[in-house]
């Protein structure tokens, strides 16, 4: 400390007497050289300016008084903003902290997402999740049960960030803790509701849907929870309806039923799930609607379930000028034989 | 050296603390930075009296320690006191919405700050710089 002290005033006061005799332009590059070093050594404002008039004093002898005194006052003046100097800087600090806590939290969150996708000849699965900070209000999940069922879910916490991020690990073990006989779509967002209404703020809300997959009958139950509704995809008419559901938002009503609704899939037809962060993308001035995902879908309905759901995705990516405004996440299921 | 205590009750009260600590640091030895430092603390902790408890006192003295000389700045009021010590530590709050160094910042500019406080009872402080 002491030294670089030394070496600063040594420094400055060779340049200050290098403008002082020439005024040239290339001191002054000299002193804005200096400058940045003051910044990468933290010294403050007002030491600074204190070190700035212990050199002005010995270059040029006799100043006035009055310029001694006025000094002193310029000092006196620079300590405040020292202050806020310093404060800011502790402020960055605790910012670099937090942040990588946060991140941190973000990775233990990936990984309460599913590691696989199930695997099987009839059905293909693609799915693309992606947060639009650094944690997510997302959730998807699998579960393959022994009776040739899969099942699966795709949840949306209201709120974002770290609540958010919280309310996902319950979803998750609760979940995880149903017994087989529960995983009926009704019956799961049951319990999933209680769940929810017992354990968040009552200013929190989870919307949900959740289906069954039958490999054998190739029927495709579902139950909704306050979701946007996703679609069926019809292979043979190529069209596509809404998979509408009724059911209250998890965590607003304590006994809440969720109606069961069924689809029947044939070869090539399609579910999609998705989160409104997919169909409430906005640019600057435009907005994408459901009718526009459609269309993506559409154009890359020849594609395997995973490539149509990462081309839509860069699309809607470039579309928002590669700022999301919402959690993304876009699940689709196709049997294939 | 004995204590140099000024009651705290006006702004222009603000004013005399700032002066006898200036005259103290100055005595001791402390250089123009560092004078304005403890000044600009005792200004804080004054204002902090005048704003929050109205009346209160603030005192100056010399401090020796084995080998070392510094100022002990003391401030003292009966007024509400601080509900939550760890929060007003903290950079960025503000309860006067200005852009007042706060307590964080005296703790800063001295080298050692102590604070004791009690809600209903009040609230005393005590800083130190030395003399390097």
């Amino acid at each position: 400390m002491e030294k670089t002290e030394v070496s600063l005033h040594e420094m400055y006061k060779s340049i200050l007497e290098g403008y002082l005799h020439t005024g040239s332009e290339h001191a002054l590059y000299e002193a804005q050289q200096f400058s940045r070093q003051l910044i990468k050594e933290s010294m403050s404002p007002e030491e600074m300016v204190n070190l700035h008039i212990a050199v002005v004093q010995g270059l040029i002898p006799h100043l006035p008084t009055e310029v001694l005194a006025a000094n002193d006052f310029l000092l006196e003046v620079m300590v405040s903003y020292g202050l806020a100097y310093r404060e800011h800087q502790s402020l960055r600090d605790r910012q670099k902290q937090l942040e990588s806590e946060l991140a941190v939290a973000a990775k233990m969150q990936r990984e309460l997402l599913p590691k696989d996708i199930p695997k099987n000849p009839a059905l293909d699965i693609g799915i693309k999740t992606v947060a639009a900070d650094v944690v997510s209000g997302d959730y998807y999940h699998f579960i393959e049960d022994e009776n040739d069922h899969i099942g699966v879910g795709v949840a949306d916490i209201i709120g974002k960030g770290v609540p958010a991020a919280l309310s996902m690990s319950m979803i998750k073990y609760a979940i995880d803790s149903l017994p087989e006989q529960r995983l009926q779509p009704s019956a799961l967002l049951e319990n999933l509701n209680r769940v929810v209404e017992q354990n968040i703020s009552s200013n929190m809300f989870i919307t949900m849907i959740y289906g069954l997959y039958d490999l054998n009958k190739h029927t495709f139950h579902y139950s909704g929870a306050g979701h946007e509704p996703g679609f069926y995809y019809n292979h043979s008419s190529r069209e596509f309806v809404d998979l509408k559901t009724k059911g209250i938002v998890l965590g607003v009503m304590k006994k809440a039923k969720f109606k069961e609704y069924e689809q029947k899939l044939e070869p090539g037809d399609l579910v999609i799930l998705l989160s409104d962060g997919v169909t409430e993308c906005r640019a600057e001035n435009a907005f994408i609607e459901r009718s526009d995902i459609v269309k993506m879908i559409n154009k890359y309905v020849h594609l395997s379930a995973q490539e149509i759901v990462e081309n839509v995705y860069s699309e809607l990516e470039k579309f928002q000028n590669f700022e999301l405004q919402d959690d993304f996440t876009l699940m689709i299921l196709r049997r294939e034989v | 050296m004995s204590q140099t205590c000024v009651e705290v009750r006006s702004e222009w009260s603000i004013v005399a603390a700032r002066q006898a600590g200036r005259a103290v640091a100055k005595e001791i030895g402390f250089g123009s930075v560092d004078q304005a430092r403890i000044t600009t603390a005792i200004s804080e902790l004054a204002r902090n009296i005048y704003l929050y408890a109205k009346v209160g006192e603030i005192c100056i003295e010399k401090v020796v320690d084995a080998n070392k000389v510094g100022v002990k700045v003391s401030a003292s009021d009966d007024g509400p006191g601080i509900k939550d010590l760890r929060r007003v530590m903290e950079d960025g709050y503000t309860t006067s919405g200005g852009l007042g160094a706060g307590l964080p910042g005296v703790k800063r500019l001295m080298d050692e700050f102590f604070i004791d406080s009690k809600e209903g009872e009040g609230t005393k402080i005590h800083a130190v710089k030395w003399l390097r």
